[in-house]
C-alpha cells in the first residue's frame, strides 16, 4: 500500500471508529441512567454470542434459533417481493408505453400509494386466512409500488432516438422490448427494486409483530414478553444488518448494469 | 424506375399539432432527387430542414403532398432509407460491432448466412476505419468515432438512400474535416444517394452535387436549388481557391445572410 493510499485509508478508519465509540458511550450512558434496564453493550454482545452460539436449533414450533426466524421472515420478504416484481414490473412497462394504461392505473396508484402497509394486513388475513399468507400480501403490496412508478419512469424516459433506431430497423415488439427497452430501463427497474426491498424489509418486522408465528419480528415481540431486552438489542442489530447486506446486494447489481452514454 | 425523381417531395406541407394550436413548420416542399447523387439541406436552425429529412426518413408522415421513393410512396421507416441521427444514437449496452450486427441481423434476417452476416459487419466496419475498436462500447470511443459507426451502421443495411442529420454538427473542427473526407471516399465506393442536412457552408459545398436553400420558417419553403459542378474526387485543399468553389460558397453564403437573414438570435 502507498503512503498516500495508507494517508486516505487512516483518514476513512479514525473518524469511523470515533463514530462507533460514541455510539457505544452514548448507549453505556441511556444503560446507566436506566439502571440497567436496557442492557449494555457488554451484556448485549454476551447475548448476542450465546444466541448465534447454535443459531438453528428446533424445539417444536413455538422456540426454533434466531437463524430459523431470519430465515422465515426473508422467505416471506422474498416471496412477497417476488409476487410483486411478476406483477409489478410487466404493470410498469404496460404503463409506461401506454398512454390508456398511465390514465387508467396512475389514480388508483396515486390512492393507494401513501397508505400504510400495515392498513392492509386485515384485508389479507380476511382473504387467506392465514397469518402466514397475510404478512406475505403486505409485503406483495407495499413493495409493488416502487417498482410499478419505476419501471414506468423508466420506460418513458426511453430516448426517442433508440425508438427511431428501432422504427428504421423494423424491430418487432418482441425485439424493442429485448433489445432496446429492457436494457434502457434496468436501471431505472433496479432503483425500483433497490427501494422496493427496502420497503418490504422495515414492514416485515412490524407485520410479524402483529401476525406472530415464527419470524424476526415476533420474535422480538416474544422477547418483549419475555421481558429479555438483550435478546431485543441483538435483533435490532441484526435485522439493521441484514437490511444493509440486501442494500448493498442490489447496488452492486446496479452497477453491474449500468453503462455510460 | 425515373432515375432522376429517385426521391421526390411533391408539394409536402407539414403541420404539426401543438398545445398552443397548429403550427405549420413546411409549405410546398418540391425537391427531386437523382440516384446516386448527394444532396445537401441548409438552412438556418429552425427552418425545417431536419423536419424534411424526417418526411423521407418516413418518421413523420407529411400532412398534405406526396413523398416518393423509387417509385413507391414512403409510408414509413424503413432500412432502405438509413439514417445517421445527429447524436449517433448508438445503444450504450451494446459493443460497436453488436450495434452494427443488430441492424445487419434485422435487415439481412433471411438472406445472409450467420457466417456472412459476420463478414459483412466486419466489412462496414473496415470502411469507416473501426474495427480496431469493435468489441468497446459507445462510451469507450471518441465522438467522432461514434458517428463513424453510426454511418456504418448506416450503410450496413445497404440502403437505397443514405440520410444524414447534421452528421458532424457535434464534432470539433478538425475531426469534421477528417469525417468530410473519408465521407466522399466512402460514397465514391458504394455510389450511393445521399441527403444531408446541414448548416455548414463549406461541408455543403465541399461535399454535394445539389444544395437545397431553405428559407426561414414557420410555412418554410425551398428558396433556391444550387448545383455544385465541381469534378470528383474533391480536395479540400485545391478547391480553396477554386472559382466554381467560391463561386457556390458565394451563392450560399448570399441566400442565407443577405435574401434570408434571420435576426432573432
Amino acid at each position: 500500500m502507498s503512503q498516500m493510499q495508507l494517508k486516505s485509508f487512516l483518514l476513512w478508519l479514525a473518524p469511523t471508529l470515533l463514530g462507533i465509540l460514541f455510539f457505544i458511550l452514548l448507549w453505556s450512558g441511556v444503560s446507566t441512567a436506566t439502571d440497567g434496564k436496557i442492557p449494555t453493550p457488554a451484556v448485549t454482545w454476551t447475548a448476542g454470542v450465546e444466541l448465534f452460539a447454535d443459531p438453528f436449533y428446533d424445539n417444536g414450533p413455538n422456540d426454533k434459533g434466531i437463524g430459523w426466524n431470519i430465515m422465515y421472515s426473508l422467505g416471506r420478504v422474498g416471496l412477497g417481493f417476488g409476487l410483486a416484481a411478476l406483477v409489478g414490473i410487466p404493470l410498469g412497462f404496460w404503463i409506461g408505453r401506454s398512454l390508456f394504461a398511465s390514465r387508467a392505473f396512475n389514480p388508483i396508484i396515486s390512492l393507494l400509494r401513501p397508505v400504510s402497509p400495515l392498513a392492509w394486513l386485515p384485508l389479507g388475513l380476511l382473504i387467506f386466512n392465514s397469518t402466514h399468507w397475510a404478512a406475505i400480501w403486505v409485503i406483495f403490496i407495499s413493495s409493488i409500488w416502487p417498482m410499478i412508478i419505476n419501471t414506468a419512469v423508466g420506460v418513458s424516459r426511453v430516448p426517442s432516438d433508440y425508438m427511431n433506431v428501432a422504427k428504421v430497423l423494423r424491430l418487432n415488439e418482441w425485439q424493442i422490448m429485448t433489445k432496446i427497452m429492457i436494457p434502457a430501463v434496468l436501471p431505472y427497474l433496479l432503483t425500483g427494486v433497490r427501494l422496493a426491498i427496502g420497503v418490504a424489509w422495515l414492514v416485515i418486522v412490524a407485520a410479524e409483530m402483529l401476525t406472530g408465528g415464527i419470524g424476526i419480528g415476533f420474535w422480538v415481540w416474544d422477547e418483549w414478553n419475555n421481558l429479555n431486552v438483550a435478546h431485543i438489542l441483538v435483533a435490532i442489530i441484526v435485522i439493521g444488518m441484514i437490511g444493509l447486506m440486501l442494500e448493498a446486494a442490489l447496488v452492486w447489481l446496479a452497477q453491474r448494469f449500468s453503462y455510460g452514454e | 424506375m425515373n432515375l432522376d425523381k429517385f426521391v421526390s417531395l411533391e408539394n409536402i406541407e407539414m403541420t404539426f399539432h401543438t398545445k398552443s394550436g397548429a403550427f405549420t413548420a413546411l409549405k410546398d416542399v418540391n425537391i427531386n432527387i437523382k440516384q446516386g447523387e448527394f444532396v445537401s439541406i441548409i438552412g438556418h436552425s429552425g427552418c425545417g430542414k431536419s423536419t424534411v429529412l424526417n418526411i423521407i426518413a418516413g418518421l413523420y408522415p407529411a400532412s398534405e403532398g406526396v413523398a416518393l421513393c423509387a417509385d413507391r410512396e414512403i409510408a414509413g421507416p424503413g432500412p432502405e432509407r438509413a439514417v445517421v441521427f445527429q447524436n449517433h444514437s448508438l445503444l450504450p449496452w451494446l459493443t460497436v460491432y453488436e450495434n452494427v450486427m443488430l441492424a445487419v441481423d434485422s435487415v439481412f434476417a433471411k438472406t445472409k448466412t450467420k457466417a456472412e452476416k459476420d463478414d459483412w459487419v466486419n466489412y462496414n466496419l473496415k470502411l469507416v476505419h473501426m474495427d480496431h475498436a469493435a468489441h468497446k462500447r459507445p462510451n469507450e470511443i471518441s465522438g467522432g468515432m461514434k458517428q463513424r459507426v453510426g454511418i456504418a451502421r448506416a450503410l450496413a443495411m445497404q440502403p437505397k438512400v443514405l440520410l444524414m442529420d447534421e452528421p458532424f454538427g457535434a464534432l470539433d473542427a478538425l475531426t469534421r474535416a477528417h469525417l468530410q473526407d473519408e465521407l466522399m471516399k466512402i460514397c465514391a465506393e458504394i455510389n450511393t444517394t445521399v441527403v444531408m442536412v446541414t448548416h455548414d457552408v463549406d461541408e455543403a459545398v465541399l461535399l454535394s452535387d445539389k444544395i437545397v436553400m431553405m428559407t426561414n420558417g414557420p410555412a418554410a419553403t425551398v428558396g433556391e436549388i444550387l448545383s455544385v459542378r465541381l469534378e470528383r474526387p474533391r480536395s479540400r485543399l485545391a478547391l480553396a481557391g477554386d472559382a466554381e468553389y467560391l463561386r457556390c460558397r458565394q451563392a450560399v453564403l448570399t441566400f442565407l445572410y443577405d435574401k434570408h437573414r434571420k435576426d432573432d438570435h
